[in-house]
């Protein structure tokens, strides 16, 4: 509780810092009208003007809020315009391709762990993946299988379900692992089989592991979703709301779009935060 | 039971060849290279570490030629890793082009930039614990957020060519190793910092002799991290408009003419590029911080 106040600083800096900067980079256009005019603006008339503009540089935060406020409430749910819409087209797809995502993750991890052929032979490939901006097939995943006839959520969700699965194959079998070795054979001296040993010992004792990389997981899968919005040509969802602003120049559009992005994202997160604390109180796993 | 494997795998192939001929040839290919695989890996032989993923890739290589060519998938669809390899030696001075373009002027200029300004950022709110305990959540909170969506926004601001690419990377990069450097520079331990005080040591020499050094394996963590975000964000930043040149640029024009071994050779380059990447600034971590238990065998 006692780093709200600095929070708060912090915030309230960056907001201090992004007006400054809207005043500036919007001043441009400004003078440019005025000297058209054949008029003289003073400093005191150019800071209104800069703040309220139809297509500014740099949106002030005002103009965001309300543009995002505009997205949210302002329209019907269903209509093309509102964020909600184009917001859930961009959730349900990063949902599906997680979980898709996550159950593989977790399969493949537990095959890891029990066959020492599919270890070496699969581990190296799924740390190595990690180096490797993976995120540049999404184009050509959505492409190759509109032209097979495969569209709507299904492409964007294996897009997500891809960016998901790496980083909890690699969670996932350090967590399965975590048991050290008194504790293993405890489970040995008590004759257990595989099975038993897994779901009673490695399964629980992964659960830290497990819920930081659903972390990192679930934030790529929605930057996955977004870019698959991309190609097909601002059809619906967040990243095609990007696309379609950064066309018409529509700078507002650009960033309410982005900041309903992050609000998503951040909530995503926190719901696994949430998730985390409760099943690893209960699990008696708490850190404090 | 583990003698009966190979019949059981025979028998499979058996069943699939007489259904169908061409299956029972990939699965036959397939089954038998993860025989070999596990049998190699019941051995130690430290060679044995890289021989098993290389032949795992090398058989998912062949399988993938092998179903092209028996089921006769159209190039549009996938194109056999031969028919990649001929258009990546074909199209060297592209390839290259675009390498420069994206991985040299956007990525790694972003990069230092971005990762620059980062530890900088952190050893200038180091002295302020009042700045850190507000900086540090927001930084967690950015780091997770979708900042390529910055893209379309730098493009308007800084242009089509490298330099609005760059300015991407930097936003990307910078709050991952500013979180990672403020959480070093605070690992010395009290002992150590209070040796230090006893030699009179001044904030600069503590800062430059202990708690920097101790600083590095967080702030090459960070730094690993951010290899993967600069490439990811140069690529990214390109779907959103860019010269005729870059991966980004190739990868979304070869898109509209159907030409996906381009596509899988610039994948292919950006994997390359990438692990490269990481490689070396894994390699620096290792020559700097030389001295860390975990560098150490």
């Amino acid at each position: 509780m006692r780093s709200i106040l600095p929070i708060l600083t912090v915030v309230l800096a960056i907001v201090c810092v992004w007006y400054l900067a809207a005043v500036r980079m919007n001043a441009t256009w400004v003078h440019d009208q005025a000297a058209r005019a054949g008029q003289e603006v003073t400093l005191s008339q150019v800071i209104p003007l800069t703040l309220n503009q139809e297509r500014p540089v740099l949106p002030a935060p005002h103009q965001v809020v309300k543009g995002l406020w505009d997205g949210v409430t302002g329209q019907a749910v269903t209509s093309k315009r509102s964020l909600v819409y184009h917001g859930w087209v961009t959730l349900s797809a990063t949902l599906l391709g997680f979980v898709i995502g996550t159950a593989a993750g977790i399969l493949l991890a537990v095959g890891i762990v029990h066959n020492r052929a599919m270890d070496q032979s699969v581990m190296p490939w799924a740390i190595a993946s990690q180096t490797v901006p993976i995120l540049a097939i999404a184009p050509m995943i959505i492409v190759v299988l509109n032209s097979m006839g495969v569209t709507g959520i299904l492409p964007k969700a294996i897009i997500s379900a891809y960016l998901s699965f790496f980083p909890v194959v690699v969670g996932m079998v350090k967590g399965l692992r975590a048991p050290d070795a008194m504790q293993l054979d405890q489970m040995r001296t008590w004759s257990a089989s595989d099975a038993q040993t897994l779901w009673k010992l490695r399964l629980p004792a992964s659960m830290p592991y497990l819920f930081a990389s659903l972390k990192v997981g679930i934030a790529a899968s929605l930057v996955g979703t977004i870019v698959g919005e991309l190609p097909t040509g601002a059809v619906a969802g967040l990243g095609s709301r990007l696309l379609s602003g950064s066309y018409y120049g529509q700078t507002v559009q650009i960033w309410a779009a982005l900041f309903a992005a992050a609000i998503v994202a951040a909530s995503l997160v926190a719901i696994i935060g949430w998730i985390e604390r409760g099943t690893l109180r209960r699990m008696g796993m708490a850190a404090r | 039971m583990r003698n009966l494997w190979p019949f059981l795998v025979l028998a499979v192939v058996a069943l699939a060849l007489v259904l169908d001929w061409r299956l029972g040839l990939v699965l036959a290919l397939w089954l038998g290279a993860w025989l070999f695989n596990a049998g190699l890996a019941e051995g130690r032989a430290p060679w044995r570490r890289y021989a098993v993923p290389a032949i795992f890739g090398i058989a998912v290589l062949a399988l993938w030629e092998m179903a092209v060519a028996l089921y006769a998938i159209s190039p549009v669809i996938l194109p056999a890793p031969s028919a990649i390899w001929a258009r990546m030696t074909a199209s060297v001075p592209t390839l290259w082009a675009d390498f420069v373009q994206t991985f040299v002027k956007g990525a790694l200029s972003g990069y230092v930039i971005g990762c620059g300004a980062a530890v900088l950022t952190a050893i200038a709110i180091d002295r302020s614990p009042f700045l850190q305990r507000g900086l540090l959540p927001v930084g967690n909170f950015v780091a997770a957020l979708p900042i390529v969506g910055i893209a379309p926004i730098m493009v308007m601001w800084f242009g089509f060519d490298w330099q609005s690419k760059a300015a991407v990377v930097v936003v990307m990069v910078f709050f991952p190793v500013l979180v990672n450097t403020v959480a070093g520079l605070a690992a010395t331990d009290r002992m150590q910092r209070d040796l230090m005080a006893t030699y009179s040591a001044s904030y600069w020499q503590s800062l430059w002799k202990l708690r920097l050094p101790a600083a590095m394996p967080f702030i090459f963590n960070g730094l690993k991290i951010a290899t993967t975000l600069a490439l990811i964000g140069a690529i990214v930043a390109e779907f959103f408009g860019s010269p005729i040149v870059g991966m980004g640029f190739r990868i979304t024009a070869e898109i509209g003419r159907l030409g996906l071994d381009m596509i899988w050779a610039e994948i292919a380059v950006a994997a390359l590029a990438g692990s490269a990447f990481y490689g070396v600034v894994a390699m620096i971590e290792k020559w700097v911080t030389f001295w860390h238990p975990s560098q150490r065998n």
